[in-house]
C-alpha cells in the first residue's frame, strides 16, 4: 500500500534535484517572475560577470512603480524603474508585458489569468505576495533580492523542507461573505507569525466551494500569518479555470497534464505536521482596526482595551495600534468613519472582487474619494465590457490602470498623512499606504459599502433592495 | 561574505511584536540604488524614529546616543515579518547591525538576512523579556557566539535557535552561488528528465484566443 502523501510532498520530491549533508535542498524553479523591484537581483548578478541560466523561464512585469491614478502620472522616476526592468528584460531576451501591454497587469493577477502559472510548477518572485499563485496548486513563494540572484543565475534555489499546516474550513459561508473574511478570520487566529516555518494547504468543503479567484485571495493572504506559501489541492474547478489560457497547453496534452495535475492532490488520511479547523458558519464579515493584519475583528466588534489584555506585550501592541489608527478602547468599529477607499491589489481586483463591489454602489454614491484599480488589463476590459466602470465612475470613484497601485504607494498614489482608508489590500502596516496613512482592510464589498456608509459598515446592512435612500 | 563567530557589541531594545519590514524600510525608499559605503543606512526605521514633524524622536531607542554603537537588535515575536523586500536587510546592514534576537522572525527576511551575513537568533519567549530587560537602560553590551549558539548580557547566558543550513553559511561565510555551481550537472540531468516527466512545465508560445471569463453566479 502506498504512504498517503499531501500535494506538498509531492510538489517538494518532484522539484528536489540534490540534497546536501546539513539537510538544505536544491529545488528546481519552474516560472520566475521579475518585476522593477527586481533590479537588485540583476544587479548581483552583473557583479559577478554572470548570466541568466533559464530567460526562457523568466516573465517580466511592470507593476509596482505603474502608474494607476491621476497622482502617479508623468513622473520621472517612476519611468526610471520601469524603465530599468524594460532594458533587463531586452538585455537578457526575457518575455515582457510592458505597459500598454493588453495582458499588462498585477503579476499575481496575470499570472494564472494566462496559464503562466499552472497546478506543480514551482513559482517564485521578489515579492511577499507570490503565495497567491499556491491556489493553483502551485508551489509560489516571495524570494529577497539575494534568492532572485540566485534564481537568474542557476534557476534553482536551496530550500529547507518546511513543516505542512492544514487550514481546514468546513461548512457554508454565509451570502455576501467572501474568501477575504475566511482569510483574515485564520489570520486573527493564527497570528500574524502563526504559520511560520510552514506551508498552509487551505482545506474544507468552503474552500472547496470557492472560485478560483476566492482560492487566490486565500492563499495570497497565507504570507500575513507569516506562512512562505499557501496552497490548494487541484480540483474540478482548477482544471476549468486553466482549461484554454493562452500559454496552458491545448488538445491531448491538456489531458494528459490535467490527469498529472488532478493526481498532486492531498491524499485522505495524509499526515500534516499542525492543523486548524474552522467552522465557515461561524465566520462574520471581518475587518482590521489595527498595524497589523491579526488585528482583525468581525465588524460587530469593538476596539479592544490594552487594559484588559493579560500579556503585557499584547497590551504594549494594542496601545500603539489605538495610538496610530487614532481610536479609542470600546469604541464600535461601525463607529469608524472614513475619508478614502481604495479597490485593488493582487488580494482583491479579479473580475468577480469588482462585481461584488459594483453590486453594492450600483445606483449609489460614495461619500469619500477613492480609486478603483483593476488587478489587470484583462480585468479592466472586462469589467468595461460588463459596464462595472460605469458604476464606479457614476459613484464618485476613480477608475485607474492596473498596477499594485495604493496597496503599497510605490508608484506615488498613496493615502494622506493621518486619512483612514478602507481597502481591499493586504497590509494594514504603518505608513503601509504612504507615510501616516491608516488602512483597514477588508473584502471588496465590505470596502464598497463603507464608502457608501461614510464609516465601517456591514455590507449586508446596505444590500437589501430599497434599503438605501 | 563576512564569516560570524563571536559578536560582542551594544545591543539596542525594540520591545514590540511585528516589526514588519515596512517599518524597517518604508518602500519609497527601494528604488535608491545601493551605494556604498553609506547604501541604505540613511533610510534604517527612516518613519518610525522620527516624529510628525520630522524630528528624531527621543523615545525611539535607536535614537538615543547610548546606543549610537548598537550593532544588535532584541525585539519581541514575528520581527522582520510582511514584504520580502531584502532592502529591510540592506538598512540594517548598512548601518553595521549583524544579529536580531527574537522569539520569531519572518521567514523571507529570516532567508535574506543570512544571505547578508546578518544572524537571525531566536530565542524563547521568557529569554527575550529577561534580555529585553536588562538592555532597556540602553549602551548595554550582548556577546553573541555563534558556535555555542549562545546569547550573554549582564551576566546572563541564554540559548538561541538558529536553522542549521544558515548556521553552517554564516559560521563560514560560504557563498550560496559557489554551492550550487558544484551541481551544475545535476541541474543538467534533472531538466533533461524533467522535460519527459512533466512535458507541461515548459512555457509554450502562447497562442491568441481570447481569455476564458469566470462567469457571473
Amino acid at each position: 500500500m502506498r504512504t498517503p502523501q499531501t500535494l506538498f510532498d509531492r510538489l517538494w520530491s518532484s522539484h528536489v534535484i540534490a540534497e546536501r549533508e546539513d539537510g538544505a535542498s536544491l529545488v528546481f524553479v519552474d516560472r520566475h517572475y521579475v518585476q522593477e523591484g527586481s533590479f537588485h537581483g540583476f544587479a548581483k548578478m552583473k557583479a559577478r560577470g554572470e548570466r541568466m541560466a533559464r530567460p526562457d523561464l523568466t516573465i517580466a512585469m511592470p507593476d509596482h512603480y505603474v502608474p494607476t491614478g491621476a497622482a502617479g502620472e508623468s513622473n520621472a522616476e517612476l519611468q526610471r524603474m520601469m524603465g530599468q526592468l524594460r532594458d533587463n528584460a531586452q538585455q537578457h531576451g526575457l518575455r515582457l508585458f510592458d505597459i500598454g501591454h493588453p495582458w499588462q497587469g498585477i503579476i499575481h493577477v496575470v499570472g494564472p489569468e494566462l496559464g503562466l502559472t499552472l497546478p506543480g510548477l514551482l513559482v517564485v518572485e521578489g515579492d511577499s505576495h507570490t503565495s497567491t499563485h499556491g491556489a493553483l496548486g502551485a508551489w509560489a513563494f516571495g524570494v529577497g533580492a539575494s534568492e532572485v540572484a540566485h534564481v537568474l543565475m542557476t534557476q534553482t534555489l536551496w530550500q529547507k523542507r518546511p513543516k505542512t499546516l492544514r487550514v481546514r474550513v468546513e461548512g457554508r459561508l454565509a451570502d455576501g461573505l467572501s474568501a477575504k473574511d475566511i482569510a483574515l478570520s485564520v489570520i486573527a487566529r493564527l497570528g500574524a507569525d502563526g504559520g511560520v516555518g510552514h506551508v498552509i494547504e487551505f482545506a474544507g468543503s468552503a474552500v472547496r466551494a470557492l472560485s478560483m479567484e476566492g482560492r487566490m485571495t486565500l492563499c495570497n493572504l497565507s504570507i500575513e500569518c507569516g506562512a512562505r506559501c499557501g496552497m490548494v489541492s487541484p480540483d474540478a474547478t482548477t482544471i476549468d479555470y486553466v482549461r484554454g489560457r493562452p500559454f496552458a497547453p491545448t488538445g491531448a496534452a491538456f489531458d494528459e497534464a490535467a490527469q498529472d495535475w488532478l493526481a498532486l492532490a492531498t491524499d485522505t488520511d495524509a499526515p500534516f505536521d499542525r492543523e486548524l479547523v474552522l467552522d465557515a458558519s461561524e465566520i462574520a464579515p471581518t475587518v482590521t482596526w489595527g498595524i497589523t493584519p491579526e488585528d482583525a475583528l468581525p465588524i460587530g466588534a469593538t476596539v479592544p482595551d490594552p487594559a484588559s489584555a493579560t500579556d503585557p506585550a499584547r497590551a504594549r501592541h494594542l496601545q500603539d495600534a489605538i495610538d496610530y489608527m487614532g481610536l479609542a478602547p470600546g469604541m464600535r468599529l461601525t463607529d469608524i468613519t472614513i475619508d478614502r477607499i481604495f479597490i485593488g491589489s493582487c488580494t482583491n481586483a479579479r473580475i468577480e472582487d469588482l462585481r461584488a463591489a459594483a453590486a453594492i454602489l450600483a445606483g449609489r454614491r460614495s461619500q469619500v474619494p477613492g480609486l478603483v484599480s483593476p488587478g489587470s488589463s484583462l480585468v479592466r476590459s472586462q469589467a468595461e465590457q460588463e459596464g462595472l466602470h460605469r458604476v464606479f465612475i457614476d459613484a464618485g470613484l476613480e477608475w485607474g490602470a492596473s498596477g499594485c497601485s495604493m496597496c503599497a504607494g510605490m508608484n506615488g498614489d498613496m493615502v494622506p498623512a493621518g486619512e483612514r482608508c478602507a481597502s481591499t489590500t493586504n497590509r494594514n502596516f504603518k505608513g503601509r499606504q504612504g507615510p501616516g496613512s491608516r488602512t483597514h482592510l477588508m473584502s471588496p464589498a465590505m470596502v464598497a459599502a463603507a464608502a457608501v456608509a461614510g464609516r465601517l459598515v456591514d455590507a449586508r446592512d446596505l444590500s437589501v433592495p430599497g434599503a438605501h435612500a | 561574505m563576512e564569516a560570524f563567530t563571536v559578536l560582542t557589541a551594544v545591543g539596542c531594545a525594540m520591545p514590540r511584536i511585528n516589526i514588519d519590514t515596512d517599518q524597517v524600510l518604508p518602500a519609497r525608499f527601494m528604488k535608491q540604488p545601493r551605494t556604498m559605503p553609506v547604501g541604505y543606512s540613511p533610510y534604517l526605521f527612516h518613519d518610525a524614529r522620527r516624529l510628525p514633524d520630522g524630528s528624531p524622536d527621543p523615545a525611539f531607542a535607536l535614537n538615543a546616543p547610548a546606543n549610537a554603537a548598537a550593532r544588535i537588535i532584541a525585539a519581541r515575536r514575528n520581527f522582520g515579518s510582511g514584504s520580502s523586500r531584502e532592502a529591510a536587510v540592506y538598512a540594517l546592514v548598512d548601518s553595521g547591525f549583524r544579529c536580531i534576537i527574537a522569539p520569531s522572525h519572518g521567514d523571507i527576511f529570516a532567508a535574506n538576512a543570512v544571505n547578508n551575513g546578518l544572524l537571525p537568533a531566536q530565542v524563547d519567549e521568557a529569554d527575550s523579556e529577561a534580555i529585553l530587560t536588562a538592555l532597556a537602560p540602553g549602551g548595554v553590551q550582548v556577546q553573541v557566539d555563534l558556535s555555542a549558539c549562545t546569547i550573554t548580557v549582564a551576566g546572563r547566558t541564554c540559548a538561541f535557535r538558529v536553522d542549521p543550513v544558515a548556521r553552517l553559511r554564516l559560521l563560514n561565510g560560504w557563498d550560496e552561488i559557489d554551492m550550487t555551481r558544484r551541481h551544475t550537472e545535476d541541474i543538467a540531468r534533472w531538466s533533461a528528465a524533467d522535460a519527459i516527466r512533466r512535458p507541461w512545465a515548459r512555457i509554450a508560445d502562447a497562442r491568441p484566443r481570447t481569455i476564458p471569463i469566470t462567469p457571473r453566479p
